[in-house]
């Protein structure tokens, strides 16, 4: 059985002129032990999903229809108390900026203990003793002497270490890692990654990695879902996805990235932007923007169709041996 | 559609039409303002009309009371003049003093904390120091200073007709720190900004610079102070007024009309100084929960 | 070919020291920061040098020194070939070098509608006179850079990230400039975006001649818009040259360590080894040459000395395992 299943997901925000929809009936799984990448512009859902999951969505935003199952339970009608014991023992959570995630005021190693003696049994002795030991796994050097450290006496790579350490320590199951190396120069970028990637592996975490950068997700996921305006437009192996994209919108993406390899005079660009909320065109919302666009596409909104392992809801897939 | 519709249908209109403190407390102001605007117009009676008073009509009691006269709604004083209409009179009075006072302020503070802010280095940590001083006194007593202080300077024929700017000098600069603070502050932030950077690599004087640029930007939550400080100000005006040392009872505002009533209270006459003292509390509340309803809807932060 | 910029031998400290009093009070001494040391480079005409960093290794400085922004604390910047304080007092000079921000949020004012935001470098060097003939260029250059000439009307709020750094872009044309210096001007935005803004300044550099000087931490963006290269760390430019020799063959241990550090379309599927160790505080740098707590090939003469530039092929390199070949 699959860890997460997300099925039909629908989030919306009630306004003022109407209410927008901002995750539109998105369906994914992830498999124990999996890393599923979510990339997307900005504005395309990506977060929203994570915090959908996580059950912080921001008011008036709310699930609208649709399930999300972890272990088989329904989750996305848990109130806030039902959903505190999930948080951290079941789920853990890394974001973008490690600052907001540590309490200046508490100690690092007082805030492992506590997020630890919260969800497991643990004597005050033990959880100091696992304190140290997972800031050790998580590199930071010399963990018996900085356990009583404060957050700002961190570099901005050793606190999101730290959080890291924080979102792992009371053993969850799945993590959602948002933007975890955004906030990072590139040398710290690699570390950071490597090292989510290590200890997931080590404990058979799955995780959920959103980010914007096309890169990490090729060297850290299984699979990708690439989102655009509140849907999944593809989502499939991670190897297949970038080498050989069936939506013609990751297609544009992969192409629009400068590569290191080699040089081009000019970049394969998607002309125009995605659009807002509020004007989602019909049929398939890349349509106005999509280089293979058929008469239906206009009108008929594509689900998701299966194309070898990869899924993409698209009506003209990008051939197989028309790859850039 | 046109800018006024636009505006009608923004989410700032929207929120105040949903807040039932701040319509409340605008629709009193409103009524006040119209009232001591239009005193001459509006008024029932003109208390600084000496043909029209007549001594038999003194210290009558509100219109409701028993022993009321339809004519008098909120009764008369000693003299036999009408206290709405001192009230209206003196509301006028009290209102363009605090005005023409925060507009003072608002200049000062605005000039010295755009060149604080924006020069830096020692002019600010001078500037700032000023500020700091200041701050430690209450802002009445340098009112109370200020005004003594050039009450002194001035020879004594000239004292009755410049009082009304002398207060407003008074009030204006016991109140100006907090503007030049607030603006120094934005300024500090929004002089980083890339924007200026883009004026600065043009060559753009720092003068023009600070006035095109950044004074529309940090403009905005020192208005809202402004606002807050409207209702002080009409304070500060009406206890230089009560004490004895604002406006002369030729120019009565509403502290001078409780200072006056004052002496009645205590034998019956309640009328002369209570309705005045409701109408200064009143406004000055509903400008402070205005001005406080402003702060919140304009902080994006608290949404 | 004529150089448009040149640099020899540029720094820039930057006092950071706590106000006098409370120095006093703690007995401390001043801090200064090195953000720019000894760095020298030039411009040919119509090409562009981008120089590539991580975070603090005064990359941005570089860039607010070439235009101006601010004074170099030692050496001395030209601008075809008059010095820069000089080229900067006489406006037909100074109009020939602008700037592209970062951050299109912050770099325009949100008080200012697009036609005045555009038209001001304009107004400012009086290139035009008369609202038809200025209203006329703004149309121009708005459709220059893919937007429409009615969107002047607007506030900047109303566009999206990419837009406004057209915008910018439109207002950084508008001085009818040769120079322009872009400091991370897609580090903000999303890929597809990017991408359309790294091709609009591309077509702008071929048809208008421009020369640029471009900032980034994105190594694979530097490789799509450069000549040239330079890569700096803690204010150091550690190796420079053709973009391609550096990429084909990088010298520097650093520049090795950023190329095996970014994470890469065309990685996917292998794993590496990542670097380990952070950039050192500029305020307190490492002695000899500063890379040597991170560098795989330091030894005791890297710790004391600082290692001087030699050129080998066309490419400047500042490491003394490169000069010992020991690299």
């Amino acid at each position: 059985m699959a860890l997460l299943e997300v099925d039909r997901l629908v989030v919306e925000f009630p306004g003022r002129r109407g209410t927008l929809r901002a995750l539109d009936e998105i369906s994914f799984s992830i498999e124990p032990g999996e890393v599923l990448g979510v990339v997307g512009e900005s504005g395309a859902g990506k977060s929203l999903t994570g915090a959908a999951i996580i059950g912080l969505l921001e008011p008036p935003g709310r699930v609208a229809s649709g399930q999300i199952r972890l272990e088989g339970t329904r989750i996305d009608r848990f109130t806030d108390a039902q959903m505190r014991p999930i948080r951290g023992r079941r789920i853990g959570a890394i974001f973008q900026d490690p600052l907001t995630t540590l309490d200046p005021l508490v100690s690092v190693g007082k805030q492992l203990v506590e997020t630890m003696q919260t969800h497991l049994k643990l004597s005050d002795r033990d959880a100091r003793a696992r304190a140290v030991g997972w800031l050790e796994q998580v590199g930071i050097p010399a963990a018996a002497e900085r356990v009583g450290a404060y957050p700002h006496q961190f570099s901005g790579g050793m606190r999101q270490r730290v959080v890291i350490a924080l979102a792992l320590c009371a053993e969850p199951k799945l993590v959602i890692a948002d933007e975890p190396t955004t906030a990072l120069d590139v040398s710290i970028q690699a570390q950071i990654i490597a090292l989510l990637r290590r200890l997931t592996t080590d404990h058979g975490t799955s995780v959920m990695l959103v980010t914007h950068d096309m890169g990490v997700i090729a060297e850290t996921a299984d699979r990708v879902a690439v989102m655009y305006a509140g849907r999944i437009a593809e989502i499939g192996p991670v190897r297949d996805v970038v080498l050989h994209p069936s939506h013609p919108y990751t297609e544009g993406l992969m192409g629009s990235i400068p590569q290191l390899e080699h040089r081009v005079e000019r970049l394969r660009q998607i002309d125009g932007a995605m659009p807002r909320l509020t004007a989602i065109p019909p049929g398939c919302a890349f349509n106005p923007r999509c280089g293979r666009v058929l008469e239906r596409c206009r009108v008929d909104r594509p689900d998701l169709l299966a194309r070898g392992t990869t899924l993409a809801a698209c009506w003209n897939m990008v051939p197989m041996d028309d790859v850039t | 559609m046109n800018a006024v519709s636009r505006f009608l249908d923004s989410d700032f209109v929207y929120q105040f039409w949903r807040n039932p403190v701040a319509v409340i407390s605008a629709a009193i102001v409103l009524v006040v303002v119209v009232g001591a605007v239009f005193a001459p117009i509006l008024a029932p009676h003109n208390p600084f009309d000496l043909v029209s008073l007549d001594l038999m009509d003194s210290l009558k009691p509100p219109a409701f009371t028993a022993e009321g006269d339809p004519h008098f709604l909120l009764g008369t004083d000693d003299q036999g003049r009408d206290v709405l209409s001192g009230i209206m009179y003196g509301t006028r009075i009290s209102l363009l003093v605090a005005v023409l006072a925060i507009g003072f302020s608002l200049v000062v503070g605005i000039g010295v904390g755009l060149l604080a802010g924006y020069a830096g280095g020692a002019v600010d940590a001078f500037l700032m120091r000023v500020v700091d001083v200041q701050l430690t006194f209450p802002s009445i007593l340098i009112a109370l200073l200020v005004d003594g202080v050039v009450r002194a300077a001035l020879p004594r024929s000239m004292q009755e007709q410049l009082e009304i700017y002398v207060i407003v000098f008074a009030i204006g600069i016991s109140r100006w720190p907090q503007f030049a603070r607030t603006i120094r502050g934005s300024t500090m932030v929004e002089r980083q900004r890339d924007y200026v950077m883009a004026a600065k690599v043009i060559g753009l004087s720092s003068g023009r610079i600070m006035l095109t640029h950044i004074l529309p930007n940090v403009m905005g939550p020192v208005l809202v102070i402004a606002t807050l400080n409207l209702g002080l100000a009409i304070l500060d005006e009406a206890t230089l007024s009560f004490l004895g040392v604002g406006l002369p009872p030729t120019q009565p505002s509403l502290g001078t009309l409780i200072r006056i009533g004052n002496n009645f209270l205590f034998s019956g006459e309640w009328w002369i100084t209570i309705f005045p003292g409701v109408t200064l509390a009143a406004m000055v509340l509903s400008i402070n929960l205005l001005g406080d309803w402003l702060r919140d809807a304009l902080n994006p932060r608290l949404r | 070919m004529s150089s448009v910029l040149e640099a020899i031998e540029v720094s820039r400290r930057f006092d950071v020291s706590r106000p006098a009093l409370q120095r006093l009070l703690s007995g401390e001494r001043r801090r200064i920061l090195t953000a720019v040391d000894a760095v020298s480079f030039d411009i040919p005409r119509a090409t562009t040098l981008s120089l590539v960093g991580e975070s603090g290794c005064g990359k941005s400085t570089i860039a607010r020194l070439a235009v101006g922004l601010y004074a170099p604390s030692e050496g001395e910047i030209r601008f075809e070939g008059y010095p820069l304080s000089s080229a900067r007092a006489q406006p037909g000079l100074r109009r020939k070098m602008n700037m592209i921000f970062q951050d299109p949020y912050a770099s325009l004012n949100p008080r200012w509608r697009v036609r005045d935001i555009v038209a001001e470098p304009i107004r400012a060097f009086r290139i035009l006179s008369g609202q038809k003939a200025i209203a006329d260029r703004v149309g121009g250059l708005l459709s220059q850079v893919g937007l429409s000439p009615a969107d002047g009307e607007k506030f900047p709020h109303e566009f999206s990230g990419g837009q406004r750094q057209r915008i910018s872009i439109a207002r950084a044309l508008s001085s009818e400039p040769e120079f322009l210096v872009c400091d991370e001007p897609t580090s903000a935005l999303d890929v597809s975006v990017q991408a359309q803004i790294l091709n609009l300044m591309r077509d702008l550099q071929q048809r208008l001649g421009l020369t640029y000087l471009f900032i980034s931490h994105n190594l694979a963006v530097v490789r799509h818009m450069s000549d040239r290269l330079g890569v700096m760390y803690l204010g150091r430019i550690v190796e420079q040259g053709r973009g391609e020799d550096i990429f084909r063959n990088p010298q520097h241990p650093y520049t090795r360590l950023l190329l095996d550090a970014i994470p890469d379309v065309a990685m996917v599927g292998r794993t590496r080894a990542p670097v380990s160790g952070e950039v050192p505080s500029p305020i307190a740098p490492p002695s000899g040459c500063t890379f040597h707590p991170r560098c795989p090939l330091a030894n005791e003469r890297c710790r004391v000395e600082k290692p001087s530039h030699t050129r080998s092929a066309d490419v400047m390199v500042a490491c003394h395992a490169v000069q010992e070949g020991r690299a």
